[in-house]
């Protein structure tokens, strides 16, 4: 009779239990067993495709950032806009709000500084032309993200979708200047070359003179300023109301509504000047892959950083050490190219996606007694 | 008059493209998925099907280019749904972020195609395959009638079968059980589940199917479109998006993103045949602003549809929510 017992209760064979919480040492060792299990599957890719050795080709990958002095700089000018644009995200995203248009609002950035350095480098003194690049910049971004928070906040319009198509609206904006400003030639060059106006001064960074100096420092300090705003201000503590329930955030009073639209203005005019930044401190020029994809990888270091401004710089840091690696195993292996990086990318992202299930929720096998 | 023409049959083709990036992503949407890899899967459906009938053809000395045409289909439409099936994973078994795990495959995609793509080249800028013509086959005697024979009868079989596509893809969604189950997986998952759908097959099948089909629209862009070359590109990656933006467009109904799709198109080329027909000479920065339109009139037609809020026309009320039934 027991054994008939047994059978009618049907248990599976494993079933999801949602964690109450989980200490930061377990959330240490998931995350860090999925990026060994990510770079195991890597390299079984690496071996069975190429054949090259992958503790060979992992060592060449990283040298691509810490092989020289040089390079560990070049690294770092390509590491400050991805995390400065994810440490924009990161109140958007703390509040729910989807915000997939940080490419659009980078771009209208670099829009807004290029105009200036354009039509204003011949009129303006040095200072005041520098005011106006960062305030056009600031404004294009802003003006960006307000548009698609505006109606959100008005009409609930799905921001998600919104903002996507606004990326591509600044890039076809920026392509069509582009053409403009490049007339016949086959390229559009450094603006303003011969009086360098707008560029940012050279500055010795570790040895290295580079005209990004400004961009990483503002950097680091944004990673400090926003993770103060978000911790420990009123509006930050609105943010994280509203995000976990606009319910909730209505009842406490809250103008969702204003918060929503604040916020994205914050979003958009950070990524504007991001924008600034990358224009007048590297790149000098402008083309529809200023931002270079990085609205769009900023996403996935925001989220997973969980709003966090300094886990970002971990994760920021990693990919673009992914990025720099592979160029370097590209031209060090004939049988590897540039598009190695996106293929490991993705499989660590995968990996670092999927272990957080394992954050969230326990696997209770059958059989296994209930804790009391 | 052969302008017209011309610009009518580059229209039907390039609308093909995103109509099927278009209706996958709108089943996997109905499910409740929102799939930001559509640009991705494009990339694996592409360049899996030039792939496959490429290998085959190097491989053989005398090719049936019919047989390359179905191994071309098969390698297509599985690398698409392998593709969806990683997201699938991620997203309803491990209720990973919807959005960022579509990024992800998007990256990943991208790097898959350009990555073994460049292998093929063999150092090479492009590498074509003949199967091409299969995909170019047409009735002669009906692609030969003045005017409406080349716009209306000279496409392959891919045009026709995205319009089939479509229409079967509406009876499905709102004729069938089925449809009508996976409409209420999209729209309320947990009251689907009470009422006994089985929730994760249906959420599975709308996102691995959807993502097969979305991938036609790649392979439709390599081996039809463009002639069966394959060559290292971004280009997919702009009718990725494109398509995402149909889906709005057309407000997730399949029978719009017809019409919707080939409005698309008009609008992509009409930089090119435009000014020719009226015989103006139009500079390149204008062409650019002339190609934003498709994005600004899905805006708009977002923006409206929730300013007008009828219930008809609105995303999928559970779209981009993970589902776990003992979450209250």
């Amino acid at each position: 009779m027991s054994n008939h017992a047994n059978h009618a209760v049907h248990e599976p064979f494993v079933r999801v239990v949602k964690r109450d919480r989980i200490r930061f040492s377990g959330k240490v060792v998931i995350r860090l067993v999925a990026i060994l299990l990510a770079l195991l599957v890597d390299a079984l890719f690496i071996l069975c495709v190429t054949g090259l050795n992958p503790i060979s080709v992992y060592t060449t990958m990283f040298d691509g950032t810490f092989g020289t002095m040089r390079r560990f700089v070049t690294s770092l000018r390509d590491w400050a806009p991805l995390l400065l644009i994810g440490i924009a995200l990161a109140p958007a995203f703390m509040m729910r709000f989807w915000n997939i248009g940080a490419e659009g609002q980078v771009l209208m950035g670099a829009m807004g500084t290029a105009l200036v350095m354009v039509y204003g480098a011949p009129v303006m003194s040095t200072p005041v032309l520098f005011i106006c690049m960062f305030v056009s910049a600031v404004v294009l971004g802003a003006l960006w993200g307000l548009i698609p928070a505006a109606f959100k906040a008005k009409f609930g319009t799905n921001e998600t979708l919104f903002t996507l198509m606004m990326n591509y609206v600044a890039i076809k904006i920026v392509s069509s200047f582009y053409n403009k400003w490049r007339g016949t030639a086959s390229a559009l060059g450094k603006l303003n070359k011969a009086t360098e106006a707008g560029w940012f001064p050279k500055m010795n960074i570790l040895g290295v003179n580079a005209s990004y100096g400004i961009t990483v420092i503002v950097t680091v300090i944004m990673v400090f300023l926003m993770y103060a705003y978000l911790k420990y201000t009123k509006q930050g503590y609105e943010i994280a109301v509203v995000g976990e329930s606009v319910n909730t955030a209505r009842y406490a009073g809250i103008n969702v509504g204003k918060v929503i639209v604040r916020t994205m203005l914050i979003s958009g005019a950070l990524c504007g000047f991001t924008g600034f930044l990358v224009v007048a401190g590297s790149d000098q020029t402008i083309s529809a892959t200023t931002a270079g994809g990085n609205g769009f990888t900023a996403i996935i270091v925001a989220w997973l950083a969980k709003f966090n401004t300094f886990y970002m710089v971990l994760i920021s840091f990693l990919l673009t050490f992914l990025d720099k690696g592979a160029t370097q195993i590209a031209s060090s292996y004939a049988n590897l190219n540039d598009y190695a990086a996106d293929i490991i990318k993705g499989i660590i992202l995968f990996f670092i996606l999927g272990s957080e299930f394992f954050i969230h929720y326990n696997l209770v096998f059958r059989g296994k007694k209930k804790e009391g | 008059m052969d302008m017209l023409i011309a610009w009518l049959v580059r229209t039907i083709a390039f609308g093909t493209i995103i109509m099927y990036g278009a209706l996958g992503e709108t089943l996997t949407e109905k499910g409740g998925n929102l799939n930001l890899g559509v640009p991705g899967i494009m990339y694996l459906g592409g360049f899996s099907g030039f792939a496959g009938a490429y290998l085959y053809e190097i491989s053989v000395a005398n090719p049936n280019m019919v047989l390359a045409a179905v191994i071309a289909l098969v390698c297509g439409i599985s690398a698409s749904m392998l593709g969806g099936l990683i997201y699938s994973f991620l997203t309803i078994t491990l209720r990973a972020n919807q959005n960022v795990t579509g990024l992800a495959l998007s990256i990943f995609g991208k790097g898959v195609a350009n990555f073994f793509g460049a292998y093929m080249l063999n150092g090479k800028i492009a590498t074509q395959t003949n199967v091409y013509h299969v995909f170019h086959a047409n009735i002669p005697a009906l692609a030969k009638i003045p005017f409406i024979g080349p716009v209306l009868f000279g496409h392959g079989f891919m045009v026709y079968a995205a319009i089939i596509l479509a229409i079967l893809m509406n009876h499905f969604l709102k004729r069938t059980r089925a449809g009508l189950n996976l409409r209420a997986v999209g729209e309320n998952t947990a009251t689907a589940d009470a009422s006994g759908v089985n929730v994760m097959r249906y959420k599975y099948l709308a996102t691995c199917i959807g993502a097969g089909i979305s991938g036609l629209g790649g392979f439709c862009y390599v081996l039809d479109y463009n002639n069966g070359i394959w060559a290292t590109t971004d280009q997919i990656e702009a009718l990725g998006w494109l398509a995402v933006a149909l889906v709005i467009f057309s407000t997730w109904k399949p029978l719009s993103a017809i019409w919707g799709s080939y409005l698309f198109g008009l609008l992509y080329w009409l930089y090119q045949f435009l000014p020719s027909i009226l015989g103006l000479t139009v500079s390149s920065q204008f062409t650019d602003l002339v190609q934003m339109t498709p994005y600004v009139v899905t805006i708009v037609v977002l923006s409206i549809t929730s300013i007008r809020k009828k219930r008809e026309n609105q995303p999928p009320a559970a779209l981009g929510l993970a589902y776990f039934r003992e979450d209250r």
